[in-house]
């Protein structure tokens, strides 16, 4: 096991007054290996830092300069997030990733004030994407709005083209997490013609029963499902005991590890779910990882989560870090660089396939850049089906665009909302 | 020798009957005062007010609250949390309704609205006692994080049920949102806990609080001697329920500014709220504001030992800090099952004995 080092930030935050210049670039990481959340937590926590410990063994840190790595945990839950924040604040945090949508609307405006980038991908506040308001936010690649638009787009498409009269139940957990997508399925039904069954499940979510009577009772064509944790395993359970077609069930790319399906066995055969990105270990950065991290011993938890969706998204979380980290010093031309520095790398980010392909993970992320308008990224993502017999998710699907024009028009009307109850004058930084 | 009480005369009932009878405590309560309105604004950081310092301000209130309903009144109540949501959302509609209220006067209206509810609440206290009561208080709980999270009116309609808190100032400095000081939450709360202390201390000390102690200690002993069970109780309601529905209100506006009913206030802060007052001490002023230092200072001075000090994981700290302070609390109520307020009242004994014991 891999002791974090937390180099002293108890001093740090104690004695220091103003943020002290870095020689190194300190990577936080707000994880939760504890709670009914862990098992989502615990992969992606683990990817996170094996990949800023892959870029310090093998490239020598970022243009020369080495990735600090602090923990601080969270358990999912707000106030030790925001006593989290405070914790780390002063000492010169590059970008927040708090795998929180709670723990993101908290430190929305604190981040804003202190002037530190977050980075909420897939997760966290949509309209975060209109940049003009939402400054210091980014949630590229993908959203909420667009993983929902997403599996309509799937759905008309194995509908030819018509979900007239079917019914959709959407299974969330009862929280500002699984309440995002429910104003886009709404918009879509109104175009498309299928009913909109909203059931929530109230957190953690180990206690499902009449949830699952109801969907019995309803009999929808379609079960699309926004859960996190514990819940997720559960769900695909109680799917499996009455029987629910599982290839009708599909849940967002939070309900869709290894860590959700494996505990429900042969049942969970055919469940689907969004991936935002590419799964398995067939990409050559995972024999850099095997090298260096894994081999060296220098694996952050126990090690066995290598390869499974969340280590694949945690690493995924942290390569888009680094590349914005390197943009940011390629703009100004300093190697420690600022926060307020990589604000402006991860405003410029651009991804592309070949720079994939470089680093090791070629089409395994969408290629999409960012700009101050629009912090969200290109929205694309692809369906992944659970092979029970082989143990595997299969992607069954190419990217598939969301319905952005219809998103972009929602997430202005509700980030303009805020920007007006906050007294924000929206425009670009520079 | 600590506490030297030869010479410390008292010649009028008034000098008698204070809440600090003796000039050793006396004056260290002053010191105390003086200490926090006038030092600890200067030495204060970010990172120990909002971390440590604010949110045990708050809870003292809400553990004040509930120590007047279960220490003084004897009404077992599990539906603190669902307390201090409405304290949460009354001043979230107040805020976005009225922007130009006062934050002081919006925080104290959340609180006359949460004595209102709590009252209701307290209605099924006439007829049922004891555990039978804590279940309808349970109720209670889950019925308003119910409610908040099913009506939309309660959060304007957003669209993810999030409430925020907008930014408000006290004579132009900033107390809530983001821009709000370290220093200045400081001050908000600390006021609200020492005028809350003392109408607590105040209450109990009068005739309302020895209503109170007398339905706790024999209820038909009580209603014999002429105390109206009705009052009494439902005054105990109302003034726990306005004490945690200020503290709600603290909590979201000032601390989270951000908040979620389910999240924020839920079972588990009752559960929280309800062990400050055990191991605090039931029906002590001062076992409130032990009880919320032990449950909410403990874990954190606790973290910053095992992970920022020693270097330890952090889920291996969180394990541990779990069963550490789960063991204190039941070795705590071994030693001393009145709570840390009766240990401190025996060791005060003994100082006053000190060094001649009998």
């Amino acid at each position: 096991m891999k002791m974090t080092k937390l180099a002293a930030t108890l001093a740090a935050t104690m004695v220091v007054a103003g943020p002290t210049l870095a020689e190194t670039l300190h990577f936080p990481s707000l994880s939760y290996r504890t709670g009914p959340f862990a098992a989502g937590g615990i992969p992606f926590a683990d990817g996170y830092s094996d990949y800023l410990t892959l870029i310090n063994e093998r490239d020598g840190g970022i243009g020369g300069v080495p990735i600090r790595q602090t923990e601080c945990e969270t358990a999912y839950n707000t106030e030790r997030g925001v006593e989290c924040y405070q914790s780390i604040r002063n000492d010169n945090p590059l970008v927040l990733q708090p795998l929180s949508t709670g723990i993101t609307y908290q430190l929305i405006p604190r981040t804003m004030e202190d002037g530190i980038p977050m980075h909420t991908m897939g997760y966290g506040r949509t309209s975060a994407v209109n940049g003009e308001v939402f400054n210091w936010t980014f949630n590229y690649p993908a959203n909420y709005w667009d993983g929902a638009s997403v599996i309509i787009n799937y759905l008309l498409d194995e509908n030819d083209g018509s979900l007239e009269g079917k019914k959709i139940a959407l299974l969330y957990h009862n929280s500002a997490y699984g309440r995002e997508p429910i104003p886009t399925l709404t918009r879509l039904g109104e175009t498309h013609g299928y009913e909109l069954v909203t059931i929530g499940v109230d957190s953690p979510g180990q206690e499902q029963g009449s949830q699952w009577l109801q969907i019995r009772r309803e009999r929808p064509d379609y079960v699309v499902m926004w859960g996190w944790g514990v819940m997720n395993p559960t769900a695909i359970q109680e799917a499996a005991n009455i029987r629910f077609p599982m290839e009708n069930f599909i849940g967002v790319w939070w309900s869709g590890s290894q860590q959700d399906v494996r505990p429900v066995g042969s049942g969970a055969h055919g469940y689907k779910a969004l991936a935002m990105h590419g799964t398995g270990t067939d990409y050559p950065i995972y024999d850099d990882m095997q090298q260096y991290v894994i081999d060296a011993g220098k694996y952050a938890g126990t090690g066995d989560e290598v390869g499974t969706v969340l280590y694949s998204r945690g690493m995924y979380a942290a390569m888009l870090a680094v590349e914005a980290a390197k943009k940011a010093q390629e703009i100004h031309g300093v190697a420690a660089i600022t926060p307020a520095m990589m604000r402006d790398g991860m405003a410029n980010l651009e991804i592309t396939e070949e720079l994939m392909a470089e680093l090791g993970l070629p089409n395994f992320g969408p290629a999409f850049s960012v700009a101050c308008e629009n912090h969200g990224g290109s929205g694309a993502a692809m369906i992944q089906q659970w092979d029970a017999e082989a143990g595997e998710w299969n992607l069954i699907t190419d990217w598939i665009s969301p319905d952005r024009d219809l998103i972009m028009e929602m997430a202005m009307d509700d980030s303009v909302a805020y920007a007006a109850e906050n007294d924000i004058t929206p425009a670009c930084l520079n | 020798m600590l506490y030297r009480e030869a010479g410390d005369y008292k010649t009028s009932y008034v000098a008698d009957s204070q809440t600090f009878p003796i000039k050793f405590d006396r004056y260290g309560y002053y010191v105390l005062l003086g200490f926090a309105f006038l030092v600890m604004p200067l030495i204060i950081n970010d990172y120990w007010a909002n971390s440590i310092v604010v949110p045990f301000l708050i809870y003292a209130i809400a553990a004040l609250g509930l120590n007047i309903l279960i220490g003084y009144c004897g009404q077992l109540s599990l539906g603190t949390g669902g307390f201090m949501a409405v304290g949460a959302y009354a001043s979230y509609k107040m805020m976005t309704a009225f922007p130009d209220l006062n934050i002081i006067f919006v925080i104290i209206i959340a609180g006359m609205v949460t004595a209102c509810v709590g009252v209701l609440f307290g209605l099924p206290s006439l007829r049922i006692k004891g555990f039978y009561l804590a279940v309808a208080t349970l109720a209670a709980q889950f019925f308003l994080i119910w409610l908040f999270t099913r009506t939309a009116w309660f959060y304007n309609y957003s669209p993810t049920g999030m409430i925020s808190a907008p930014t408000r100032e006290i004579f132009g400095v900033p107390v809530t949102g983001p821009r709000a000081s370290a220093v200045s939450m400081y001050m908000i709360c600390l006021c609200f806990l020492v005028a809350s202390a003392w109408l607590a201390r105040n209450l109990t000390r009068g005739s309302l609080g020895r209503t109170w102690m007398a339905i706790r200690d024999m209820d038909i002993a009580a209603e014999i001697i002429g105390v109206n069970p009705l009052i009494a109780k439902l005054t105990a309601f109302a003034v726990s329920s306005f004490l945690v529905g200020i503290s709600g209100a603290l909590l979201f506006t000032v601390y989270l500014g951000a908040a979620e009913a389910g999240e924020a206030f839920g079972i588990d802060k009752s559960f929280l709220v309800l062990f400050m007052v055990i191991i605090g001490g039931l029906g002590s002023i001062f076992g409130a504001f032990a009880g919320a230092a032990f449950l909410i200072v403990g874990p954190v001075l606790l973290k910053l030992l095992l992970v920022n000090s020693l270097g330890w994981p952090t889920d291996l700290a969180a394990h541990l800090e779990i069963m550490i302070v789960g063991a204190l609390i039941i070795v705590f109520l071994i030693v001393e099952p009145h709570g840390i307020a009766a240990l401190w009242r025996t060791i005060k004994e003994k100082l006053r004995l000190w060094p001649f014991p009998y």
